[in-house]
């Protein structure tokens, strides 16, 4: 049972990338690491072989140099004193079959005295004093004639370039193992890690399938690329729970604010019919009726344009915009209605404000703003309404401020919802829809809409301010 | 002044040909687009009035068709999509203008004046009159009856509007595309109040009215006396 978990477990370690990834770069880096100490040592080993090669060369030459000198006698003597220094060379001489006459060499591998010159290849021997040792060594030796047809050989032993290689090797075999050891365990601890996220978002994401759109992919906390992954899919899964739920409220609403006015309609025509004989009443009629379904269709706009908004549609039509001259619009547009309620108007609008957006939006949120302060503020003694456009830093900030009823702290994230109207406003004309409008003009312009009482001069609260905030990015000079 | 209407919804299009008839306007219809086509290549009409969605070939590609047959008859695109974008897409097809559907047949039909009267109109007249009231576009100045009138700029080309389609009705919306260039509903009376502060600097100290509102469309300047 636990093998074939362990099994299945490291199956679908196999599969995730982190583990596949490491285990190719495992391979390469071995690969790399072992051409590397094969090159590294066969170098120096060819190094080490020029250097014995000198040495002899040297030797040999020295020898030929006491054999012209000294003659045969000479030539026996200096060997036999150079060949028992410690650590000495080899040092052989034979007649022309092959056979040692003297030296510090036993035996050594037959055929290597036959030819003149350097051995091709290291040969192997056995010293004097190491008779009965099983080791035999390996040496690389010049063989020379001298003039009475004797032969010499001079060698050196390779026993340190050999050790060298040996050490080389065993480290390097010890290092690769460790290094596969730690690449091993490394892979199932962090393989295992992925596999574990992974599921546990799988699992969340199941539990969204089955309509549980509130549930949220975990979040480590790490900030690594899992926990990017998590929050924009959660950002996403919160947009799209925002939408499902004002689609929800919409046709719930529609329900409702949709069937009175319908139903006044209808009301007023079946009174036209039953009642009215006078071609003039008939017509007066017939104008409210014209009026009520020029009301409804103002709502049916307002709400396909809201949701227009909200799917992005409007999102293609986006540019640079100068907003200090859609603000300056909008002000001389409603300047005169606002004037002929009796309201003074006054504007603070900064210069050479450009935002990426889109003008028509822009100016319709701005002018529902604008149509409310009016709309309500409206009576109010003094009303007021200062329209501010500012930069915040690299934000860019349009303010609706007026002095009217304003709205209540705890109903004003009520007020943005769609055809939600506080009941003082009921007797108002309007759908209901304006500010949904704006915030979601706002959403589209990844800004924000806020909703604020109006610090009057002296500190008290009184009235509304509407803020839109256009971000940083959007904001700045064009 | 003739009119084809390319309309697939016959209650609609049935509708329409009545109400332009009492208007004065004569209208064909075609209840396809290749029919459309067909008709508007083939006879000359004043005005096109183009649903967008129509059997066959839809009222863009119809529109489009027919610029690149040379033909450049103004075209009004009906649609019952309509927002912001729409808007563009249309415009950018050939359309002349474009209206979403459900409208008032008012503004449809001060929409069709315009455009069937834009043929002939001199756009380059560089004065406009209407009775004792004139405006001169490159001096940018206002004169009734020889005495100067002092209006702000936004008043001046509202004036320069309704003054160029004289004797026809603008309605609210026109005005705050034309002279705004802003396609929203404004909801409040915003245009209301700007038409008679115009008004009053235009009319006051004169007998003689110019500048009237025609109910439940829009606003129409006329010389009343002359006509």
């Amino acid at each position: 049972m636990a093998v074939s978990d362990m099994a299945s477990g490291m199956k679908a370690l196999f599969r995730t990338t982190a583990v596949r990834l490491s285990a190719l770069y495992l391979l390469l880096f071995a690969a790399c690491a072992a051409f590397l100490v094969f090159y590294v040592t066969s170098m120096s080993q060819g190094l080490l072989r020029d250097q014995i090669r000198e040495t002899v060369a040297q030797e040999a030459f020295e020898i030929q140099q006491v054999y012209n000198r000294a003659g045969m006698n000479g030539l026996l003597r200096t060997l036999e004193r150079r060949a028992r220094q410690p650590g000495a060379n080899l040092y052989i001489i034979a007649n022309p079959a092959g056979e040692i006459l003297a030296g510090n060499v036993l035996s050594l591998q037959p055929g290597v005295l036959d030819q003149e010159g350097w051995t091709t290849a290291p040969f192997r021997y056995e010293r004097f004093g190491d008779e009965g040792k099983s080791e035999r060594h390996a040496a690389l030796a010049e063989v020379f004639l001298l003039p009475n047809s004797l032969k010499i050989l001079v060698g050196r032993d390779l026993g340190e370039p050999e050790n060298f290689r040996g050490l080389v090797r065993q480290s390097l075999v010890v290092a690769l193992g460790i290094m596969g050891i730690g690449a091993l365990a490394i892979w199932y601890l962090i393989g295992r890690n992925a596999l574990r996220r992974m599921d546990r978002m799988s699992d969340a994401s199941q539990r969204i399938m089955d309509g549980d759109l509130t549930q949220r992919l975990p979040v480590g906390g790490s900030g690594d690329e899992f926990d990017r992954l998590s929050e924009s899919l959660n950002a996403m899964l919160g947009r799209i729970e925002k939408l499902n739920e004002g689609l929800r409220q919409v046709s719930d609403n529609i329900a409702h604010d949709l069937k009175t006015p319908l139903t006044r309609l209808r009301n007023k025509a079946e009174a036209a019919l039953a009642g009215k004989t006078e071609p003039a009443e008939f017509r007066e009629s017939l104008s409210e009726i014209i009026a009520e379904s020029d009301q409804l269709i103002r709502t049916f706009n307002a709400l396909l344009m809201i949701s227009r908004v909200e799917a992005g549609s409007a999102v293609a039509e986006m540019g640079p915009v100068d907003l200090t001259q859609i603000v300056s619009d909008c002000v001389e547009l409603y300047e005169p209605a606002a004037e002929e309620a009796g309201l003074s108007v006054t504007a603070e609008i900064a210069p050479d404000i450009h935002v990426t957006g889109n003008r028509e939006l822009i100016g319709q949120a701005l002018g529902n703003l604008l149509d409310n302060a009016i709309k309500y503020v409206d009576g109010a003694p003094e009303g007021r309404i200062v329209v501010r456009l500012s930069r915040e830093g690299e934000a860019a900030q349009v303010s609706v401020a007026d002095n009217g009823p304003g709205i209540p702290a705890e109903r004003r994230a009520d007020v943005l919802k769609r055809f939600v109207r506080l009941d003082k406003s009921r007797s108002k004309p309007g759908t209901g829809l304006g500010l949904s409008l704006v915030e979601a003009v706002m959403e589209v312009h990844h800004g924000t809409l806020k909703l604020d009482a109006t610090i009057a001069g002296d500190g008290a609260e009184h009235g509304l301010t509407a803020t839109m905030r256009f971000p940083a990015g959007g904001a700045g000079k064009a | 002044m003739k009119i084809l209407i390319v309309e697939d919804d016959l209650d609609a299009a049935a509708y329409l040909t009545k109400a332009f008839r009492e208007a004065g306007i004569v209208s064909d219809h075609a209840s396809d687009g290749d029919s459309g086509l067909f008709l508007a290549t083939e006879n000359a009409y004043d005005v096109l009035v183009v649903d967008r969605m129509l059997p066959r070939r839809d009222g863009l590609s119809l529109i489009s068709e027919l610029r690149a047959k040379g033909i450049h008859t103004p075209a009004l695109i009906l649609s019952a999509l309509g927002q912001v974008d729409d808007r563009v897409t249309g415009l950018r097809a050939g359309g002349d203008d474009y209206l979403p559907k459900p409208y008032a047949f008012s503004e449809l039909l001060a929409r069709v004046e315009v455009l069937g009267r834009r043929k002939g109109s001199p756009e380059q007249d560089m004065t406009y009159r209407v009775g004792d009231l004139e405006l001169d576009r490159l001096a940018h100045v206002v004169r009734r009856a020889g005495r100067e009138i002092l209006l702000q700029p936004r008043e001046f080309r509202l004036l320069e509007y309704l003054m160029k389609n004289a004797g026809q009705v603008v309605t609210r919306t026109m005005l705050l595309e034309n002279v705004w260039d802003y396609h929203f509903d404004p909801q409040t009376n915003v245009i209301d109040v700007h038409v008679s502060r115009l008004r009053s600097k235009i009319e006051k100290d004169f007998d003689q009215p110019l500048l009237r509102t025609v109910r439940g469309a829009g606003y129409m300047i006329k010389d009343e006396v002359s006509a």
